[in-house]
Protein backbone atom coordinates (compact mmCIF):
# COMPACT_ATOMS: atom_id res chain seq x y z
CA UNK A 1 0.00 0.00 0.00
CA UNK A 2 2.80 2.29 0.85
CA UNK A 3 4.32 1.70 -2.58
CA UNK A 4 1.03 2.45 -4.29
CA UNK A 5 0.65 5.76 -2.51
CA UNK A 6 3.88 6.98 -3.88
CA UNK A 7 3.11 6.23 -7.52
CA UNK A 8 -0.51 7.18 -7.98
CA UNK A 9 -1.70 10.74 -8.02
CA UNK A 10 -3.04 11.46 -4.51
CA UNK A 11 -6.27 12.91 -5.89
CA UNK A 12 -7.02 9.72 -7.80
CA UNK A 13 -6.00 7.55 -4.88
CA UNK A 14 -8.40 9.44 -2.68
CA UNK A 15 -11.18 8.88 -5.19
CA UNK A 16 -10.38 5.18 -5.38
CA UNK A 17 -10.26 4.79 -1.61
CA UNK A 18 -13.59 6.50 -1.17
CA UNK A 19 -15.08 4.43 -4.03
CA UNK A 20 -16.39 7.56 -5.62
CA UNK A 21 -17.42 7.31 -9.25
CA UNK A 22 -17.96 10.99 -9.95
CA UNK A 23 -14.25 11.49 -10.36
CA UNK A 24 -13.16 11.04 -14.01
CA UNK A 25 -9.83 9.33 -14.21
CA UNK A 26 -8.44 11.55 -16.97
CA UNK A 27 -5.06 11.78 -15.36
CA UNK A 28 -4.78 8.05 -14.84
CA UNK A 29 -5.40 7.49 -18.51
CA UNK A 30 -2.89 10.12 -19.48
CA UNK A 31 -0.72 7.92 -21.61
CA UNK A 32 0.79 10.16 -24.23
CA UNK A 33 4.33 9.21 -24.93
CA UNK A 34 7.15 10.23 -27.21
CA UNK A 35 8.66 7.50 -29.32
CA UNK A 36 11.93 7.93 -31.09
CA UNK A 37 11.94 5.95 -34.33
CA UNK A 38 15.24 5.75 -36.11
CA UNK A 39 17.82 6.70 -37.28
CA UNK A 40 18.83 3.06 -36.95
CA UNK A 41 15.36 1.61 -37.38
CA UNK A 42 15.36 -0.95 -40.23
CA UNK A 43 12.02 0.20 -41.64
CA UNK A 44 12.95 3.84 -42.07
CA UNK A 45 14.88 3.13 -45.27
CA UNK A 46 18.18 4.51 -44.17
CA UNK A 47 18.87 7.07 -41.51
CA UNK A 48 15.55 8.82 -41.24
CA UNK A 49 14.66 9.74 -37.66
CA UNK A 50 11.06 10.30 -36.63
CA UNK A 51 9.94 11.69 -33.32
CA UNK A 52 6.43 10.45 -32.74
CA UNK A 53 3.96 11.61 -30.14
CA UNK A 54 1.64 8.74 -29.37
CA UNK A 55 -1.71 8.50 -27.70
CA UNK A 56 -1.82 4.80 -27.03
CA UNK A 57 -0.98 3.39 -30.42
CA UNK A 58 -2.33 6.33 -32.35
CA UNK A 59 -0.03 9.03 -33.65
CA UNK A 60 -0.90 12.57 -32.76
CA UNK A 61 2.32 14.26 -33.76
CA UNK A 62 5.32 13.55 -35.90
CA UNK A 63 8.57 15.46 -36.43
CA UNK A 64 11.07 14.08 -38.95
CA UNK A 65 14.71 14.85 -38.27
CA UNK A 66 17.09 14.84 -41.21
CA UNK A 67 20.79 15.27 -41.59
CA UNK A 68 22.25 11.96 -40.51
CA UNK A 69 23.59 11.39 -44.02
CA UNK A 70 24.43 15.00 -44.81
CA UNK A 71 27.69 15.01 -46.72
CA UNK A 72 27.60 18.55 -48.02
CA UNK A 73 27.32 17.71 -51.69
CA UNK A 74 26.28 21.26 -52.55
CA UNK A 75 29.40 22.66 -50.92
CA UNK A 76 31.51 20.06 -52.68
CA UNK A 77 29.99 20.96 -56.04
CA UNK A 78 31.17 24.55 -55.58
CA UNK A 79 34.73 23.31 -55.27
CA UNK A 80 35.04 20.93 -58.19
CA UNK A 81 34.62 21.05 -61.93
CA UNK A 82 31.47 20.02 -63.72
CA UNK A 83 33.10 16.79 -64.89
CA UNK A 84 34.40 15.87 -61.47
CA UNK A 85 30.93 16.06 -60.01
CA UNK A 86 29.42 13.30 -62.17
CA UNK A 87 30.49 10.42 -59.85
CA UNK A 88 29.10 12.29 -56.86
CA UNK A 89 25.62 12.35 -58.35
CA UNK A 90 25.65 8.55 -58.11
CA UNK A 91 25.61 8.90 -54.36
CA UNK A 92 22.49 11.02 -54.21
CA UNK A 93 19.72 8.60 -55.04
CA UNK A 94 21.77 5.44 -54.83
CA UNK A 95 18.96 3.25 -56.15
CA UNK A 96 18.86 4.96 -59.53
CA UNK A 97 22.32 6.45 -60.07
CA UNK A 98 21.92 6.44 -63.85
CA UNK A 99 18.98 8.84 -63.66
CA UNK A 100 21.02 11.20 -61.47
CA UNK A 101 23.86 11.16 -63.98
CA UNK A 102 21.43 12.06 -66.72
CA UNK A 103 19.91 14.87 -64.64
CA UNK A 104 23.31 16.40 -63.89
CA UNK A 105 24.67 16.35 -67.43
CA UNK A 106 21.43 17.74 -68.83
CA UNK A 107 21.63 20.64 -66.41
CA UNK A 108 25.27 21.33 -67.29
CA UNK A 109 24.55 21.03 -70.99
CA UNK A 110 21.75 23.54 -70.70
CA UNK A 111 24.08 25.90 -68.87
CA UNK A 112 26.95 25.49 -71.32
CA UNK A 113 24.84 25.29 -74.47
CA UNK A 114 25.87 21.81 -75.56
CA UNK A 115 23.58 19.43 -77.36
CA UNK A 116 24.25 15.73 -77.26
CA UNK A 117 23.82 13.69 -80.45
CA UNK A 118 20.57 11.86 -81.02
CA UNK A 119 21.95 8.43 -80.23
CA UNK A 120 23.35 9.61 -76.92
CA UNK A 121 19.98 11.10 -76.05
CA UNK A 122 18.26 7.82 -76.80
CA UNK A 123 20.76 5.91 -74.69
CA UNK A 124 20.20 8.37 -71.85
CA UNK A 125 16.48 7.93 -72.15
CA UNK A 126 16.90 4.16 -72.08
CA UNK A 127 19.06 4.18 -68.96
CA UNK A 128 16.78 6.67 -67.22
CA UNK A 129 13.79 4.42 -67.81
CA UNK A 130 15.65 1.27 -66.78
CA UNK A 131 16.76 3.12 -63.65
CA UNK A 132 13.15 3.97 -62.97
CA UNK A 133 12.17 0.31 -63.32
CA UNK A 134 14.95 -0.86 -61.01
CA UNK A 135 14.20 1.82 -58.44
CA UNK A 136 10.47 1.08 -58.46
CA UNK A 137 11.21 -2.62 -58.08
CA UNK A 138 13.11 -1.90 -54.88
CA UNK A 139 10.35 0.45 -53.74
CA UNK A 140 7.64 -2.17 -54.33
CA UNK A 141 9.67 -4.95 -52.75
CA UNK A 142 10.72 -2.98 -49.71
CA UNK A 143 7.21 -1.65 -49.24
CA UNK A 144 5.73 -5.15 -49.31
CA UNK A 145 8.47 -6.36 -46.98
CA UNK A 146 7.73 -3.55 -44.54
CA UNK A 147 4.15 -4.72 -44.19
CA UNK A 148 5.15 -8.34 -43.89
CA UNK A 149 5.17 -9.86 -47.38
CA UNK A 150 8.79 -10.90 -47.54
CA UNK A 151 8.72 -12.98 -50.73
CA UNK A 152 8.00 -10.00 -52.97
CA UNK A 153 11.27 -8.39 -51.97
CA UNK A 154 13.22 -11.41 -53.20
CA UNK A 155 11.30 -11.52 -56.44
CA UNK A 156 11.65 -7.85 -57.26
CA UNK A 157 15.33 -7.82 -56.32
CA UNK A 158 15.87 -10.73 -58.69
CA UNK A 159 14.48 -8.56 -61.49
CA UNK A 160 16.55 -5.60 -60.39
CA UNK A 161 19.65 -7.76 -60.48
CA UNK A 162 19.10 -8.15 -64.22
CA UNK A 163 19.11 -4.38 -64.66
CA UNK A 164 22.35 -4.21 -62.71
CA UNK A 165 23.80 -6.80 -65.08
CA UNK A 166 22.88 -4.48 -67.96
CA UNK A 167 24.77 -1.64 -66.23
CA UNK A 168 27.69 -4.00 -65.84
CA UNK A 169 27.92 -4.57 -69.59
CA UNK A 170 27.13 -0.96 -70.44
CA UNK A 171 29.65 0.82 -68.25
CA UNK A 172 31.49 -1.74 -66.15
CA UNK A 173 29.92 -0.85 -62.83
CA UNK A 174 26.79 -2.16 -61.20
CA UNK A 175 25.94 0.51 -58.63
CA UNK A 176 27.90 3.69 -59.01
CA UNK A 177 27.71 4.00 -62.76
CA UNK A 178 28.91 7.49 -63.76
CA UNK A 179 28.06 6.52 -67.29
CA UNK A 180 27.02 9.83 -68.78
CA UNK A 181 29.42 12.53 -69.86
CA UNK A 182 28.84 16.17 -70.64
CA UNK A 183 27.93 16.11 -74.32
CA UNK A 184 27.06 12.45 -74.49
CA UNK A 185 27.75 9.16 -72.79
CA UNK A 186 31.07 7.53 -71.89
CA UNK A 187 30.91 4.86 -74.56
CA UNK A 188 28.47 3.61 -77.13
CA UNK A 189 25.92 1.04 -76.01
CA UNK A 190 27.34 -2.31 -77.08
CA UNK A 191 25.13 -4.66 -79.16
CA UNK A 192 25.22 -7.22 -76.35
CA UNK A 193 24.00 -4.60 -73.88
CA UNK A 194 21.10 -3.69 -76.17
CA UNK A 195 20.34 -7.38 -76.69
CA UNK A 196 20.26 -7.84 -72.93
CA UNK A 197 17.92 -4.87 -72.56
CA UNK A 198 15.60 -6.42 -75.12
CA UNK A 199 15.71 -9.77 -73.34
CA UNK A 200 15.06 -8.11 -70.01
CA UNK A 201 12.05 -6.15 -71.23
CA UNK A 202 10.52 -9.23 -72.88
CA UNK A 203 10.71 -11.37 -69.78
CA UNK A 204 10.00 -8.51 -67.37
CA UNK A 205 6.27 -8.20 -67.83
CA UNK A 206 5.35 -11.85 -67.13
CA UNK A 207 7.55 -11.68 -64.04
CA UNK A 208 5.86 -8.50 -62.89
CA UNK A 209 2.50 -10.25 -63.25
CA UNK A 210 3.82 -13.01 -60.97
CA UNK A 211 4.79 -10.43 -58.38
CA UNK A 212 1.40 -8.81 -58.62
CA UNK A 213 -0.50 -12.07 -58.32
CA UNK A 214 1.29 -12.83 -55.11
CA UNK A 215 0.03 -9.78 -53.23
CA UNK A 216 -2.78 -8.11 -55.16
CA UNK A 217 -5.28 -10.64 -53.86
CA UNK A 218 -3.62 -11.03 -50.50
CA UNK A 219 -6.12 -9.82 -47.95
CA UNK A 220 -3.56 -9.18 -45.24
CA UNK A 221 -1.53 -6.94 -47.51
CA UNK A 222 -4.52 -5.03 -48.88
CA UNK A 223 -6.02 -4.41 -45.46
CA UNK A 224 -2.73 -3.16 -44.11
CA UNK A 225 -2.39 -0.50 -46.81
CA UNK A 226 -5.84 0.32 -48.20
CA UNK A 227 -6.93 3.77 -47.08
CA UNK A 228 -3.79 4.26 -45.02
CA UNK A 229 -1.85 7.49 -45.39
CA UNK A 230 -4.32 9.15 -47.74
CA UNK A 231 -3.82 12.76 -48.79
CA UNK A 232 -6.01 15.01 -50.87
CA UNK A 233 -5.04 16.48 -54.21
CA UNK A 234 -4.80 20.07 -52.97
CA UNK A 235 -2.74 19.17 -49.93
CA UNK A 236 -0.38 17.12 -52.08
CA UNK A 237 0.26 20.10 -54.37
CA UNK A 238 0.57 22.56 -51.50
CA UNK A 239 3.06 20.38 -49.63
CA UNK A 240 5.17 19.83 -52.72
CA UNK A 241 4.73 16.14 -53.44
CA UNK A 242 6.13 15.01 -56.76
CA UNK A 243 6.69 11.91 -58.82
CA UNK A 244 4.63 8.76 -58.29
CA UNK A 245 3.35 10.09 -54.97
CA UNK A 246 1.58 13.10 -56.46
CA UNK A 247 0.24 11.08 -59.37
CA UNK A 248 -1.35 8.68 -56.88
CA UNK A 249 -3.37 11.67 -55.63
CA UNK A 250 -4.84 12.36 -59.04
CA UNK A 251 -2.53 15.13 -60.23
CA UNK A 252 -1.19 14.47 -63.70
CA UNK A 253 2.20 16.00 -63.07
CA UNK A 254 5.05 14.33 -64.89
CA UNK A 255 7.97 16.35 -66.21
CA UNK A 256 8.33 13.99 -69.15
CA UNK A 257 5.00 15.49 -70.29
CA UNK A 258 4.91 18.88 -68.58
CA UNK A 259 8.40 19.98 -69.59
CA UNK A 260 9.75 17.43 -72.07
CA UNK A 261 13.49 16.88 -72.18
CA UNK A 262 15.60 14.45 -74.22
CA UNK A 263 13.28 12.87 -76.81
CA UNK A 264 10.29 12.07 -74.63
CA UNK A 265 7.99 14.00 -76.95
CA UNK A 266 8.66 11.36 -79.62
CA UNK A 267 7.61 8.56 -77.32
CA UNK A 268 4.14 7.17 -76.89
CA UNK A 269 3.32 6.53 -73.26
CA UNK A 270 0.58 7.07 -70.76
CA UNK A 271 0.84 8.81 -67.41
CA UNK A 272 -0.95 6.58 -64.96
CA UNK A 273 -2.84 8.35 -62.20
CA UNK A 274 -4.94 7.24 -59.27
CA UNK A 275 -7.27 9.36 -57.20
CA UNK A 276 -7.19 7.70 -53.77
CA UNK A 277 -3.80 9.07 -52.69
CA UNK A 278 -3.26 6.26 -50.17
CA UNK A 279 -0.52 3.64 -49.79
CA UNK A 280 -2.33 1.16 -52.02
CA UNK A 281 -2.69 3.72 -54.82
CA UNK A 282 1.02 4.53 -54.60
CA UNK A 283 1.83 0.84 -54.85
CA UNK A 284 -0.43 0.30 -57.88
CA UNK A 285 0.94 3.41 -59.50
CA UNK A 286 4.52 2.15 -59.28
CA UNK A 287 3.49 -1.12 -60.90
CA UNK A 288 1.81 0.80 -63.72
CA UNK A 289 4.83 3.03 -64.17
CA UNK A 290 7.09 0.00 -64.51
CA UNK A 291 4.90 -1.16 -67.40
CA UNK A 292 4.93 2.26 -69.04
CA UNK A 293 8.70 2.47 -68.70
CA UNK A 294 9.05 -0.96 -70.26
CA UNK A 295 6.91 0.30 -73.13
CA UNK A 296 9.16 3.32 -73.58
CA UNK A 297 12.30 1.17 -73.54
CA UNK A 298 10.79 -1.04 -76.24
CA UNK A 299 10.15 2.01 -78.44
CA UNK A 300 13.64 3.30 -77.77
CA UNK A 301 15.16 0.02 -78.91
CA UNK A 302 13.08 0.13 -82.09
CA UNK A 303 13.88 3.74 -82.90
CA UNK A 304 17.51 3.87 -81.69
CA UNK A 305 19.39 5.92 -84.32
CA UNK A 306 22.98 5.25 -85.37
CA UNK A 307 25.80 7.75 -85.03
CA UNK A 308 28.11 9.36 -82.51
CA UNK A 309 27.50 9.30 -78.79
CA UNK A 310 29.55 12.41 -77.98
CA UNK A 311 28.99 15.94 -79.23
CA UNK A 312 31.67 17.31 -81.51
CA UNK A 313 32.70 20.26 -79.35
CA UNK A 314 36.37 19.71 -78.54
CA UNK A 315 36.65 22.63 -76.11
CA UNK A 316 33.73 21.46 -73.99
CA UNK A 317 33.54 17.69 -74.37
CA UNK A 318 36.25 15.47 -72.93
CA UNK A 319 37.93 13.48 -75.76
CA UNK A 320 38.20 9.71 -75.62
CA UNK A 321 41.35 8.36 -73.98
CA UNK A 322 42.53 6.60 -77.18
CA UNK A 323 42.68 9.98 -78.88
CA UNK A 324 44.34 11.70 -75.94
CA UNK A 325 47.25 9.27 -76.10
CA UNK A 326 47.72 9.51 -79.85
CA UNK A 327 46.74 13.01 -81.00
CA UNK A 328 48.19 16.38 -80.03
CA UNK A 329 44.99 18.47 -80.37
CA UNK A 330 43.03 16.09 -78.16
CA UNK A 331 45.81 16.03 -75.58
CA UNK A 332 45.68 19.83 -75.33
CA UNK A 333 41.89 19.87 -75.00
CA UNK A 334 42.02 17.12 -72.41
CA UNK A 335 44.57 19.09 -70.42
CA UNK A 336 42.56 22.29 -70.61
CA UNK A 337 39.24 20.67 -69.68
CA UNK A 338 40.71 18.67 -66.80
CA UNK A 339 42.69 21.58 -65.37
CA UNK A 340 40.47 24.58 -66.07
CA UNK A 341 37.04 23.09 -66.69
CA UNK A 342 34.54 23.82 -69.40
CA UNK A 343 33.77 27.42 -68.33
CA UNK A 344 30.09 27.84 -69.18
CA UNK A 345 28.96 31.43 -69.78
CA UNK A 346 27.79 33.60 -66.89
CA UNK A 347 24.21 32.75 -66.08
CA UNK A 348 21.88 30.58 -64.12
CA UNK A 349 19.64 27.71 -65.10
CA UNK A 350 17.38 25.17 -63.53
CA UNK A 351 16.85 21.82 -65.17
CA UNK A 352 14.77 19.02 -63.76
CA UNK A 353 14.03 15.52 -64.93
CA UNK A 354 11.36 13.14 -63.79
CA UNK A 355 13.46 10.88 -61.62
CA UNK A 356 12.07 7.71 -60.17
CA UNK A 357 11.17 9.49 -56.90
CA UNK A 358 9.93 12.72 -58.47
CA UNK A 359 11.26 16.00 -59.74
CA UNK A 360 15.05 15.81 -59.59
CA UNK A 361 16.46 19.18 -60.50
CA UNK A 362 19.72 21.07 -60.44
CA UNK A 363 19.89 24.83 -60.07
CA UNK A 364 23.27 26.00 -61.31
CA UNK A 365 24.82 29.45 -61.18
CA UNK A 366 27.92 30.02 -63.27
CA UNK A 367 30.29 32.93 -62.98
CA UNK A 368 32.07 31.89 -66.14
CA UNK A 369 34.79 29.75 -64.58
CA UNK A 370 35.37 26.04 -64.38
CA UNK A 371 33.47 25.45 -61.17
CA UNK A 372 29.82 26.14 -60.48
CA UNK A 373 29.37 29.18 -58.24
CA UNK A 374 26.28 27.60 -56.78
CA UNK A 375 24.69 24.22 -57.18
CA UNK A 376 21.39 23.45 -55.58
CA UNK A 377 20.04 19.94 -55.71
CA UNK A 378 16.28 19.90 -55.72
CA UNK A 379 15.84 16.37 -54.47
CA UNK A 380 12.44 14.71 -54.62
CA UNK A 381 12.86 12.64 -51.44
CA UNK A 382 13.42 15.76 -49.37
CA UNK A 383 10.11 17.17 -50.52
CA UNK A 384 8.27 13.90 -50.20
CA UNK A 385 9.43 13.50 -46.61
CA UNK A 386 8.03 16.90 -45.77
CA UNK A 387 4.56 15.46 -46.34
CA UNK A 388 5.15 12.55 -43.94
CA UNK A 389 3.78 14.18 -40.74
CA UNK A 390 0.55 14.99 -42.56
CA UNK A 391 0.23 11.38 -43.73
CA UNK A 392 0.92 9.58 -40.47
CA UNK A 393 -1.14 11.66 -38.03
CA UNK A 394 -4.20 9.74 -36.91
CA UNK A 395 -2.84 6.37 -37.91
CA UNK A 396 -1.46 3.54 -35.83
CA UNK A 397 2.21 3.16 -35.19
CA UNK A 398 2.39 0.05 -37.37
CA UNK A 399 1.04 2.11 -40.26
CA UNK A 400 4.01 4.47 -40.10
CA UNK A 401 6.18 1.72 -41.47
CA UNK A 402 3.79 1.15 -44.36
CA UNK A 403 3.56 4.87 -45.10
CA UNK A 404 7.32 5.39 -45.15
CA UNK A 405 7.63 2.41 -47.46
CA UNK A 406 4.95 3.74 -49.78
CA UNK A 407 6.45 7.20 -50.25
CA UNK A 408 9.84 5.60 -50.91
CA UNK A 409 12.33 8.11 -49.49
CA UNK A 410 16.04 7.71 -50.19
CA UNK A 411 18.07 9.37 -47.50
CA UNK A 412 21.16 9.80 -49.65
CA UNK A 413 19.12 12.21 -51.70
CA UNK A 414 17.07 13.81 -48.92
CA UNK A 415 20.18 14.58 -46.87
CA UNK A 416 22.48 15.44 -49.78
CA UNK B 1 -1.39 34.73 -74.64
CA UNK B 2 2.09 33.61 -73.87
CA UNK B 3 2.76 33.50 -70.14
CA UNK B 4 6.03 35.35 -70.64
CA UNK B 5 4.06 38.42 -71.71
CA UNK B 6 1.06 37.81 -69.51
CA UNK B 7 2.94 37.76 -66.20
CA UNK B 8 4.61 41.19 -66.50
CA UNK B 9 1.41 42.66 -67.86
CA UNK B 10 -0.64 41.33 -64.98
CA UNK B 11 1.91 42.43 -62.41
CA UNK B 12 1.87 45.96 -63.80
CA UNK B 13 -1.91 46.17 -63.62
CA UNK B 14 -2.61 44.36 -60.38
CA UNK B 15 0.39 45.29 -58.30
CA UNK B 16 1.28 48.72 -59.58
CA UNK B 17 3.22 49.62 -56.43
CA UNK B 18 5.71 46.77 -56.92
CA UNK B 19 8.86 47.43 -58.87
CA UNK B 20 10.16 44.40 -60.67
CA UNK B 21 12.74 43.43 -63.21
CA UNK B 22 12.19 40.62 -65.69
CA UNK B 23 14.90 38.61 -67.40
CA UNK B 24 14.55 35.72 -69.79
CA UNK B 25 17.65 33.51 -69.99
CA UNK B 26 17.63 30.22 -71.93
CA UNK B 27 13.85 30.17 -71.88
CA UNK B 28 13.60 30.60 -68.13
CA UNK B 29 11.75 33.59 -66.80
CA UNK B 30 13.13 35.32 -63.72
CA UNK B 31 11.45 38.11 -61.79
CA UNK B 32 13.56 40.17 -59.48
CA UNK B 33 11.69 42.02 -56.78
CA UNK B 34 12.31 43.93 -53.60
CA UNK B 35 12.22 41.92 -50.42
CA UNK B 36 9.33 43.79 -48.84
CA UNK B 37 7.00 42.66 -51.61
CA UNK B 38 7.76 38.94 -51.58
CA UNK B 39 4.66 37.83 -49.65
CA UNK B 40 2.35 40.08 -51.64
CA UNK B 41 3.65 38.92 -55.00
CA UNK B 42 3.70 35.27 -53.98
CA UNK B 43 0.09 35.45 -52.88
CA UNK B 44 -0.86 37.05 -56.16
CA UNK B 45 0.99 34.50 -58.30
CA UNK B 46 -0.56 31.61 -56.43
CA UNK B 47 -4.13 32.84 -56.30
CA UNK B 48 -4.56 34.52 -59.68
CA UNK B 49 -6.92 32.23 -61.66
CA UNK B 50 -5.01 32.79 -64.90
CA UNK B 51 -1.60 31.95 -63.44
CA UNK B 52 -2.05 29.49 -60.56
CA UNK B 53 1.54 28.95 -59.46
CA UNK B 54 0.43 26.40 -56.92
CA UNK B 55 3.57 24.32 -56.67
CA UNK B 56 6.65 25.64 -54.90
CA UNK B 57 9.51 23.44 -56.09
CA UNK B 58 12.39 24.98 -54.31
CA UNK B 59 13.68 27.82 -52.19
CA UNK B 60 17.38 28.45 -51.96
CA UNK B 61 19.91 31.25 -51.74
CA UNK B 62 23.08 32.32 -53.50
CA UNK B 63 26.01 33.84 -51.63
CA UNK B 64 27.77 36.44 -53.81
CA UNK B 65 30.56 36.88 -51.23
CA UNK B 66 31.80 40.37 -52.08
CA UNK B 67 28.70 42.03 -53.47
CA UNK B 68 26.85 44.77 -51.59
CA UNK B 69 23.62 42.81 -51.29
CA UNK B 70 25.42 39.67 -50.29
CA UNK B 71 22.64 37.09 -50.67
CA UNK B 72 19.96 36.40 -53.22
CA UNK B 73 17.05 34.24 -52.15
CA UNK B 74 15.72 32.26 -55.09
CA UNK B 75 12.21 30.83 -55.28
CA UNK B 76 11.38 28.26 -57.90
CA UNK B 77 7.65 27.97 -58.53
CA UNK B 78 5.66 25.98 -61.04
CA UNK B 79 2.23 26.38 -62.57
CA UNK B 80 0.57 23.03 -63.18
CA UNK B 81 -2.11 24.69 -65.26
CA UNK B 82 0.36 26.06 -67.82
CA UNK B 83 3.35 23.77 -67.20
CA UNK B 84 5.37 26.90 -66.66
CA UNK B 85 8.29 27.46 -64.35
CA UNK B 86 9.07 30.85 -62.84
CA UNK B 87 11.92 32.04 -60.70
CA UNK B 88 11.61 34.81 -58.14
CA UNK B 89 14.77 36.49 -56.91
CA UNK B 90 15.10 38.71 -53.89
CA UNK B 91 18.27 40.40 -52.67
CA UNK B 92 19.04 40.23 -48.98
CA UNK B 93 21.89 42.08 -47.37
CA UNK B 94 24.06 40.70 -44.61
CA UNK B 95 23.32 43.64 -42.29
CA UNK B 96 19.62 42.78 -42.26
CA UNK B 97 19.77 39.09 -42.95
CA UNK B 98 16.08 38.32 -42.89
CA UNK B 99 13.09 38.03 -45.17
CA UNK B 100 9.41 37.24 -44.70
CA UNK B 101 8.46 33.62 -45.00
CA UNK B 102 6.35 32.28 -47.86
CA UNK B 103 5.60 29.03 -46.03
CA UNK B 104 2.22 30.47 -45.16
CA UNK B 105 1.46 30.58 -48.87
CA UNK B 106 3.14 27.38 -50.03
CA UNK B 107 3.53 24.86 -47.21
CA UNK B 108 6.20 23.16 -49.29
CA UNK B 109 8.47 26.14 -48.68
CA UNK B 110 8.69 25.28 -44.98
CA UNK B 111 11.58 22.83 -45.13
CA UNK B 112 13.29 24.66 -47.98
CA UNK B 113 13.41 27.81 -45.90
CA UNK B 114 14.72 25.85 -42.94
CA UNK B 115 17.43 24.45 -45.18
CA UNK B 116 18.30 27.91 -46.48
CA UNK B 117 18.48 29.19 -42.90
CA UNK B 118 20.70 26.27 -41.96
CA UNK B 119 23.07 26.75 -44.86
CA UNK B 120 23.18 30.56 -45.21
CA UNK B 121 21.86 31.95 -41.92
CA UNK B 122 19.09 33.92 -43.57
CA UNK B 123 16.23 34.31 -41.10
CA UNK B 124 12.69 33.86 -42.35
CA UNK B 125 10.34 36.08 -40.34
CA UNK B 126 7.13 34.43 -39.09
CA UNK B 127 8.35 30.98 -40.04
CA UNK B 128 6.49 28.38 -37.96
CA UNK B 129 9.50 26.20 -37.17
CA UNK B 130 12.81 27.81 -38.01
CA UNK B 131 15.27 25.19 -36.81
CA UNK B 132 18.33 23.87 -38.56
CA UNK B 133 17.55 21.26 -41.16
CA UNK B 134 20.72 19.21 -41.42
CA UNK B 135 23.32 20.54 -39.03
CA UNK B 136 23.10 20.07 -35.25
CA UNK B 137 21.24 22.77 -33.36
CA UNK B 138 24.38 23.93 -31.51
CA UNK B 139 26.44 24.35 -34.69
CA UNK B 140 27.54 27.98 -34.92
CA UNK B 141 28.42 28.41 -38.59
CA UNK B 142 26.58 28.48 -41.89
CA UNK B 143 28.28 25.93 -44.13
CA UNK B 144 27.29 27.12 -47.61
CA UNK B 145 28.52 30.66 -47.06
CA UNK B 146 31.56 31.34 -49.16
CA UNK B 147 33.69 32.19 -46.12
CA UNK B 148 33.13 28.74 -44.61
CA UNK B 149 36.12 26.58 -45.58
CA UNK B 150 35.60 23.40 -47.58
CA UNK B 151 37.41 21.27 -45.00
CA UNK B 152 35.19 22.58 -42.22
CA UNK B 153 36.24 24.23 -38.98
CA UNK B 154 38.12 21.90 -36.64
CA UNK B 155 36.32 21.46 -33.35
CA UNK B 156 33.06 22.98 -34.60
CA UNK B 157 31.34 19.60 -34.34
CA UNK B 158 32.39 18.25 -30.94
CA UNK B 159 32.44 14.49 -30.44
CA UNK B 160 30.07 13.10 -27.83
CA UNK B 161 31.52 12.99 -24.29
CA UNK B 162 32.70 9.63 -23.07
Amino acid sequence: MHQLEKEIDPKILQALLESRNDYTLDDALENEMILNMGPQHPATHGVLRLLLRLDGERIIGCVPELGYLHRGYEKMAENMSYYEYIPHTDRLDYLSPMANNVAWVLAVEKLAGIEAPKRAQYIRMMIAELARISSHLVAIGAFAMDVGALTIFLWTLREREKVLDIWDILCGARFTNSYTRIGGVANDAQPEALAKVKWFIDQFEPNLVDVEQLINTNRIFIERVDGVGAISKDDAIDLGFSGPNIRACGVEFDLRRNAPYLCYDEMDFKIPTYTEGDCLARYFLRLDECRESAKIVKQILDKMPQGDVQANMPKKVLPHKDEVYTKMEELIHDFMIVNFGINPPVGEIYHAIEGSKGELGFYLVSKGDGKPWKCKIRSPSFNNLQVLPKLVIGHLISDVVAIIGSIDPIMGEADK
Amino acid sequence: MDLKELIPQKLKVKLSSVNFEITDYKGELTIKIDKKHIVEISKFLKSDPELEFKLCSDVTAVDWATRKNRFTVVYNIFSLKHSFRLRLKVDVDESDCSIDTVSTIWQAANWHERETFDMYGIKFNNHPDLRRMYMPEEFEYYPLRKDFPLMGIPGSLPLPKK
